[in-house]
Parts: C-alpha cells; sequence; structure tokens
C-alpha cells in the first residue's frame, strides 16, 4: 500500500474548510499549519484571476526530513505515510532544514518537528483525513496508489499529462499531486509577495518561537 | 527563469500564511565556527608538530587544551540550540545512520574525548610522549571528518539550494585552516620561519575561501533560480548587503593584505590583528551563508 494525495485544483475554491479542520484535528498551535491554502491573484485588473493552492506534507517517497533526521523520529509507515515521533523528536530542526516544500515547523507548544501525517490516526481506525472529509467539491482526493482500481489513480489515469508535483527536480518523489496547476500555482518563485497585499494578516514573518 | 516572468503573470500572492523565520540563527553559526578553530587547532598543530618538532614544544600542551575548550563550546552551542536538549542522549540510543548530524555526533563525542585524553594527560604529565604521539595521530585522524561533516549536514537540508556539498566541504576545511593557524598567530607561537609559514597558511586559506565566495556570488545565479533569488539577498539591495561585504573583507582581504605587509616588515603585531580580523570576519562570512537561505520562501 502506498497512500497518496491529488488536489484537483480546476475544483478548489479557496473556502480553507480542509486548513480550519486540519487544525482542529490535530489542534494546530496558533500561528502553525499543517495544511494551509495560498491565493495567488495572476493578471492585471481587469484581467484577473484567482488560484487557490493547499499546501501540506509531499510524504515522498525519498523523503529528505526521514534521511536527515538524526534519531528515527520522521519514519516511514508501512502504507508510505512520512510520521512524526513527538516522543524521539530532539528538536535540531534538521527536517526543517531539509524540507523543500517547508512542510515542517517546530511546535511551540511541545518543542518537537510536526507536519501533515496524511491523519495518519484516522487512517488507522479506517478513516479519511480530516481535510478530504471537510472538502465540500472534493478538491481533496486521497488514497492508495498501488491499487488501480482506488479513486486517486483511477484520477491520476483520467488526467494524464495534467497532473504534476511540486519541485520534482529535487528527485523527492512526492506522493501528493497536483491537477490543473501551473507554475504559479507550485513554484513559489513564480509570485510575487508584496507587503500590504495580504487580506487579512499583517504578520508576514513568524518569530521563532522554542528551545532557545 | 520563472522569477522573471512574474512581470508578464503579474502573480501576487495575495493570502497567506506567516512565513517561518530564521531556525538556525546565531548559535549555528558559533557551531561552526567554534568547530573550525578546535579542529584547526589539531590539524595546523600536528602540521606544525611534525616539521618542527622540538621548536614547537609548547604546543602539545596548548594545542589540545585550545581545542578542548573550542569544541566544548562548539558541543554545548549544539546542544543549546535543540528544542529539546535533555532528549540528546536519543542521538546515541536512537542513531539514524544516514543522517550526518548523528555521524558527526558521534566522531564529534570521540573526537573530544581524544583531544580530552592529551590535554589532561599533558596538564597531569601522565602522558608519554609515545603515547601523545599515538593520541595526536587518533586526534588528527579524528579532526578530518569532524572538520567536514557540517558540510553534509548542508549537503543533505535539501531545501537550501545554496548550500552545495563540495563547495562546503572546502569551506569547512578552509576555515579550519584560518582557524588553527589565526590560533597560533594570535598566542604567538614560533619563530619567523614557523610565523612565515602559518601566515602563509592563514593568507593562503582566506584567498581561496573568497575566491570560493566569490564564484558563488557571480555564478552561482546562473546554474539555478533558487540560487539566484537566494543570492538576491546578498546583492546590492539586499538585506545582508552589507553584512556579506564586512565579512568578506575583514575575514579574507585584510588578512591577505596585512599577511602580506607582515611579512615584509616582520611585524608580529600585523600578524595578530590579520588573525583577530580573520577569526571575526569568518563569524560574519558563516552567519550569512547560513541565514540567507532560510529566508527564502519554500512553498
Amino acid at each position: 500500500m502506498k497512500l497518496g494525495f491529488l488536489v484537483d485544483l480546476a475544483l478548489c475554491m479557496g473556502c480553507k474548510g480542509c486548513e480550519v479542520s486540519c487544525k482542529v484535528e490535530n489542534e494546530v498551535p496558533l500561528g502553525m499549519w499543517r495544511l494551509r491554502v495560498k491565493y495567488v491573484d495572476v493578471g492585471t485588473f481587469p484581467e484577473t484571476k484567482r488560484t487557490f493552492t493547499p499546501l501540506r506534507c509531499n510524504h515522498c517517497e525519498n523523503a529528505p526530513c526521514e534521511r536527515i533526521c538524526p534519531v528515527s523520529a520522521l519514519h516511514y509507515l508501512e502504507n508510505g505515510i512520512v510520521n512524526v515521533d513527538k516522543e524521539r523528536c530532539i528538536g535540531c530542526a534538521g527536517c526543517v532544514m531539509a524540507c523543500p516544500y517547508g512542510a515542517i515547523y517546530i511546535d511551540p507548544e511541545t518543542n518537537t518537528a510536526d507536519k501533515c501525517t496524511y491523519c495518519a490516526h484516522r487512517i488507522a481506525g479506517g478513516m479519511m483525513p480530516a481535510c478530504v472529509v471537510a472538502c465540500p467539491v472534493e478538491a481533496n482526493i486521497f488514497g492508495d496508489l498501488d491499487d488501480p482500481t482506488s479513486n486517486i489513480s483511477r484520477y491520476i489515469m483520467e488526467h494524464q499529462g495534467n497532473v504534476k508535483v511540486r519541485k520534482p527536480e529535487k528527485n523527492t518523489h512526492p506522493k501528493h499531486f497536483y491537477t490543473s496547476g501551473g507554475e504559479v500555482n507550485l513554484n513559489p518563485l513564480a509570485s510575487k509577495r508584496e507587503e500590504g497585499y495580504n487580506l487579512f494578516n499583517n504578520i508576514t514573518h513568524l518569530k521563532h518561537v522554542g528551545g532557545h | 527563469m520563472v522569477e522573471h516572468t512574474t512581470a508578464a503573470t503579474h502573480a501576487v500572492v495575495t493570502l497567506d500564511v506567516a512565513l517561518p523565520g530564521i531556525i538556525w540563527g546565531w548559535m549555528i553559526t558559533l557551531n561552526m565556527w567554534a568547530k573550525s578553530i578546535g579542529t584547526g587547532a589539531v590539524l595546523i598543530g600536528v602540521y606544525l608538530l611534525k616539521k618542527y618538532g622540538d621548536r614547537v614544544e609548547s604546543i602539545k600542551t596548548l594545542m589540545p587544551v585550545v581545542s578542548f575548550i573550542f569544541l566544548n563550546i562548539f558541543l554545548l552551542f549544539t546542544l543549546l540550540d535543540l528544542h529539546q536538549p535533555l532528549r540528546m542522549w536519543h542521538i546515541f540510543f536512537y542513531p539514524h545512520w544516514t543522517s550526518a548530524i548523528t555521524v558527526g555526533a558521534w566522531l564529534a563525542t570521540i573526537f573530544t574525548g581524544i583531544i580530552f585524553v592529551m590535554a589532561a594527560g599533558r596538564i597531569m604529565r601522565k602522558v608519554s610522549d609515545e603515547q601523545y604521539n599515538k593520541l595526536m595521530w587518533a586526534a588528527f585522524i579524528f579532526a578530518i571528518p569532524v572538520t567536514l561533516y557540517t558540510a553534509t549536514i548542508m549537503g543533505e537540508a535539501s531545501a537550501r539550494e545554496l548550500w552545495q556539498t563540495p563547495t562546503e566541504l572546502l569551506q569547512m576545511a578552509l576555515a579550519a585552516f584560518i582557524g588553527g593557524s589565526a590560533t597560533y598567530l594570535i598566542f604567538g607561537i614560533g619563530d619567523r620561519e614557523i610565523k612565515r609559514d602559518l601566515a602563509i597558511v592563514l593568507a593562503v586559506s582566506a584567498a581561496l575561501s573568497f575566491i570560493v565566495y566569490m564564484g558563488e556570488y557571480y555564478f552561482g545565479a546562473m546554474k539555478a533560480e533558487e540560487v539566484a533569488a537566494t543570492i538576491a539577498f546578498v546583492k546590492e539591495g539586499g538585506s545582508y548587503h552589507t553584512m556579506f561585504w564586512v565579512g568578506q573583507t575583514l575575514g579574507y582581504i585584510l588578512p591577505v593584505v596585512f599577511v602580506i605587509f607582515a611579512l615584509r616588515t616582520q611585524s608580529n603585531s600585523l600578524l595578530a590583528l590579520a588573525s583577530v580580523l580573520a577569526l571575526a570576519g569568518l563569524w560574519i562570512a558563516k552567519h550569512v551563508w547560513l541565514v540567507i537561505p532560510q529566508l527564502l520562501n519554500l512553498s
């Protein structure tokens, strides 16, 4: 079994339901995110378009975070999920330095690394990840990539040529896919972050909170 | 490069979370800096002992003592930088051997142990010359990977395109040569010929290090857009532009100039000044290089 995610960006409407359900399900502390939806506006008024991109851990097959972790706190589960053992983690932040997707943060409450685990605890109980359940348009598609009859496998087959991963050049082999996504969605360097453009959030950078 | 297309697409992030701040900060810089002196003192010290023998007898004690002090600074700040420092023992009881952090921690611990035995043995006069020689060679062998392993951690940090292992290996080695030679010059070790040797090591290492940085500064951006975006922080208008050039000037340019003048005028004080500047500049240069990739938005 190799669990994977696919987000159909043509369906996503940026409601942030997945983001909120993830925070609630996993008790993610204030200011931290396992999953977030990023808005990027493209074009010049009046020819503009808003794009929405849910971003979470890619659960890479060749995960740099797993490789650099000195104590195997980041480890693979048999179903392919890259999981975090918070009791094992020493908080060296090597994984934060290694993840090319910025998906790992240091939890200020536990002082350990944390990230999306595809809701491994829910999957162990036979449930879908919280974000999948919350999505009103079924833009989040989750399932077994090894099973050709699974929803995700069929979706990938049906959208061949339109399925992308983030930063394929990093050789991490992500198991998180996107359809209908372009550079603007998937490459952070393809859009500008200008102060004053954020709708609600005036805080541009988090102060590092932790053991020092 | 894709960032050049933003003018055409006019793609602007309009809603997102706050970006993470700098995670590896001054403590990691201090870690690398102190390690450079701790291992450099051994690498250069062994070279001096083999080449000059009794003429540098005093460094038989000075070498392990200086190394031990700086290795402990390095280990202390490595520990303090952990968010869970009391779990440091996990590295030894749950080691993950694909991690350069694990391998480095083990090597540094063994190396520090050897240095401690050398220092204690010399101070308490409990170690014979034969035993000292054996320990010295063991320390020399361990000093090499302990100097270099941080470069492999940076290589494993896949998110930070700027840190390429081959370049960082060279920079770590040169930093150790600068650290070791500068330390002995500050202590005023040896006669004129020995000081000349140390000064040449310092100047050549500083010059090579500067050349590698300039290679990255001017040509790194031509290979990868992430490197280009990172290097922009030290280019004109970048938030670390001034600090980068202060580091390069103090750490590499001025020491080379001062060493040339010092060798011509045979001025020991100028050599000491070059050494102090090299050590100060080394810290600044390392810090800038550590921090700038962390300013880049990854997602």
